[in-house]
């Protein structure tokens, strides 16, 4: 579904520099599979989002997206930003049918299909509301029904959560599984949160301090359905936290000590 | 409006299941606050209405210091003219009432004075509207593209140097003495006031919103009219606040360097015949249309700008 095979991406600098962001990167991820990627800060975990959803074109190697290589923006892929992308001057039934209705659907069908998912994300009620008058939370809800209503064959979600409070965050989490499952979907869940990674995904995989390339790739033996809040209590939890963290914990140091080189 | 949205959350939510059970911990604080529930939501009706007056006596106050103010300001006027100013030079309040009355009741030196408003007002209106749409379609062009952007920018530059008001001579010996030449000066003057405003806000466009638009599968023209174009309205719009005193100001002075018609050449015949009364009348037959325009413009902003919160302070506003 999704192949990366010595992907390299590299960007110049304001100052003219040339600043690599990720080298060498090999992942394939299966249809159906939800792969979490985890990393130190700022390695380059989303560059390698853009360079799946076609945003950035690599700099070498071959990105496949359906066994085609990437070039402009794959069909059947969905991407979910960090920030809020929601469009702040339409209403939330008007913001889930936007993908519909950029993709040819006329403006009652599009809104149709988006009454369809507001309702599946819990937001029925909620069709005239400006993205203003709703919390952090609802705000996301929007975000994926808006991705969700294209229903992609490859989901990738760049820390959506992260902006959340903790409760929030799980109920989103538990959320995102309802929706998948089923679906088909290949996901590629990028997060600094190891917690997070190993409740929703079916493998974690590690990157390196920057510049990023693929240390470990974990299999989650949890089994599915999954309770985001129940699932972290259990044993079989914990062992593949510690596993993967031993993994992460040296890289996370390796960032630690450069910020602090830099500091000093 | 967001304190129902919350609570429609919270009831949207028990739904999933986990969520009954947040629901059943937050239970023993909630069920203590229950029954207080409906006096307190009476206090909460009499502090919004004690709020509601308090607010209302404020803004009667505010009125009621700036009628003071202006009484004042007319009255020391009227006094002055009357005893140590010469009232040749400075007029005085009584005498441009007259003349305004006059001007409405009897016509003017040109004419109706209904035919002199509507001149100048046509000239502002057709300049400010061709003015706005050249400055947002050309401003939202550059500002998407960098080359052609790079390209214009120094002419851009100097052209927004030139004193543009000079160009209303200029306008006269090519369009004559009609309207065409004072619908120029308004024109250069809107079009610039807007331009920038449209570039500006076309390239701080939030890049997140572009890519998502992208991701959900818009092309480039889509992206221009869905994303970029609803994005810049808010600095457009603020532009034409002040663009359309500039419109204004176009077309007077358009029509105080050579016209047939208009409240420009009013006000430069009261300047021949030393009328100092006329000037000031004409002056606030011109601030009056200002204000109404500007009174429409907000209008349409608060049409166009819906979805943005109201903004903090608000009745702090100038």
């Amino acid at each position: 579904m999704i192949e990366l095979s010595g992907a390299t991406k590299r960007f110049r600098s304001a100052r003219g520099a040339v600043h690599t962001a990720v080298r060498d990167l090999d992942l394939t991820v299966a249809a159906g599979e939800f792969v979490a990627v985890v990393g130190p800060t700022g390695c380059g975990k989303s560059t390698t989002l853009s360079l799946v959803s076609g945003l950035e074109p690599p700099s070498r190697g071959r990105v496949l997206v359906h066994g085609e290589p990437v070039a402009g923006i794959p069909g059947g892929v969905g991407y979910m930003f960090q920030h809020d992308a929601v469009l702040p001057w339409r209403t939330v039934l008007d913001n889930v049918a936007t993908g519909p209705r950029y993709r040819g659907a006329s403006k009652r069908e599009a809104r149709e299909r988006a009454r369809d998912w507001v309702a599946r994300v819990g937001l029925d009620g909620f069709e005239g509301y400006y993205p203003h008058q709703l919390s952090g939370g609802m705000r996301k809800r929007v975000a994926l029904a808006q991705t969700l209503v294209n229903e992609p064959t490859v989901l990738l979600m760049d820390e959506p959560f992260s902006a959340l409070d903790v409760q929030t965050r799980g109920l989103m989490q538990d959320e995102l599984l309802r929706l998948w499952s089923g679906s088909g979907a290949a996901v590629v869940f990028v997060t600094h949160d190891l917690e997070e990674a190993v409740v929703l995904a079916d493998r974690v995989v590690v990157m390196t301090a920057g510049p990023a390339t693929i240390k470990g790739s974990f299999p989650v033996p949890l089994d599915r359905p999954r309770d985001a809040e129940e699932v972290r209590l259990t044993a079989g939890f914990l062992d593949i936290y510690r596993e993967v963290w031993d993994s992460l914990r040296e890289e996370v140091q390796i960032t630690r000590q450069r910020g602090a080189g830099r500091a000093a | 409006m967001p304190r129902d949205a919350r609570a429609t959350e919270a009831a949207g939510t028990t739904g999933t299941g986990k969520m009954v059970e947040a629901a059943g911990t937050a239970g023993p604080g909630g069920a203590g606050g229950a029954p207080e529930e409906a006096p307190d939501g009476r206090d909460e009706q009499d502090a919004v209405a004690r709020l509601r007056s308090a607010g209302l006596r404020r803004g009667a106050g505010i009125n009621a210091v700036r009628m003071l103010m202006v009484a004042a300001w007319l009255g020391l006027w009227e006094l002055s003219a009357t005893h140590w100013i010469d009232p040749f030079y400075y007029s005085r309040p009584s005498k441009i009432w007259e003349r305004l009355v006059g001007w409405f009741t009897d016509g003017t030196s040109q004419g109706s004075i209904w035919e002199q408003i509507s001149y100048t007002l046509q000239e502002a209106v057709a300049g400010f509207a061709l003015g706005a749409a050249g400055g947002v379609l050309l401003g939202i062009v550059l500002g998407r593209s960098r080359f052609l952007s790079e390209v214009c920018a120094p002419f851009i530059k100097a052209a927004n140097a030139i004193p543009r008001i000079i160009l209303a001579s200029l306008f006269v010996i090519w369009f004559g003495l009609g309207m065409q030449s004072k619908i120029a000066t308004a024109f250069v003057l809107v079009f610039f006031a807007v331009f920038f405003n449209a570039f500006q806000g076309a390239r701080e466009v939030d890049r997140s919103l572009v890519d998502n638009a992208r991701i959900l599968g818009a092309g480039r023209l889509q992206v221009l009219t869905t994303i970029v174009v609803p994005s810049a309205t808010s600095w457009i719009l603020a532009s034409l606040h002040s663009a359309f005193g500039f419109a204004i100001i176009g077309a007077v002075v358009g029509e105080y360097s050579g016209a047939d018609k208009g409240l420009g050449l009013l006000i430069n015949h009261s300047q021949g015949t030393f009328d100092s009364a006329g000037i000031y009348a004409g002056m606030i037959i011109i601030t009056v249309l200002a204000l109404l325009a500007e009174w429409l413009l907000t209008l349409l902003e608060g049409r166009l700008l819906r979805w943005r919160p109201p903004a903090a302070g608000h009745d702090a506003q100038i």
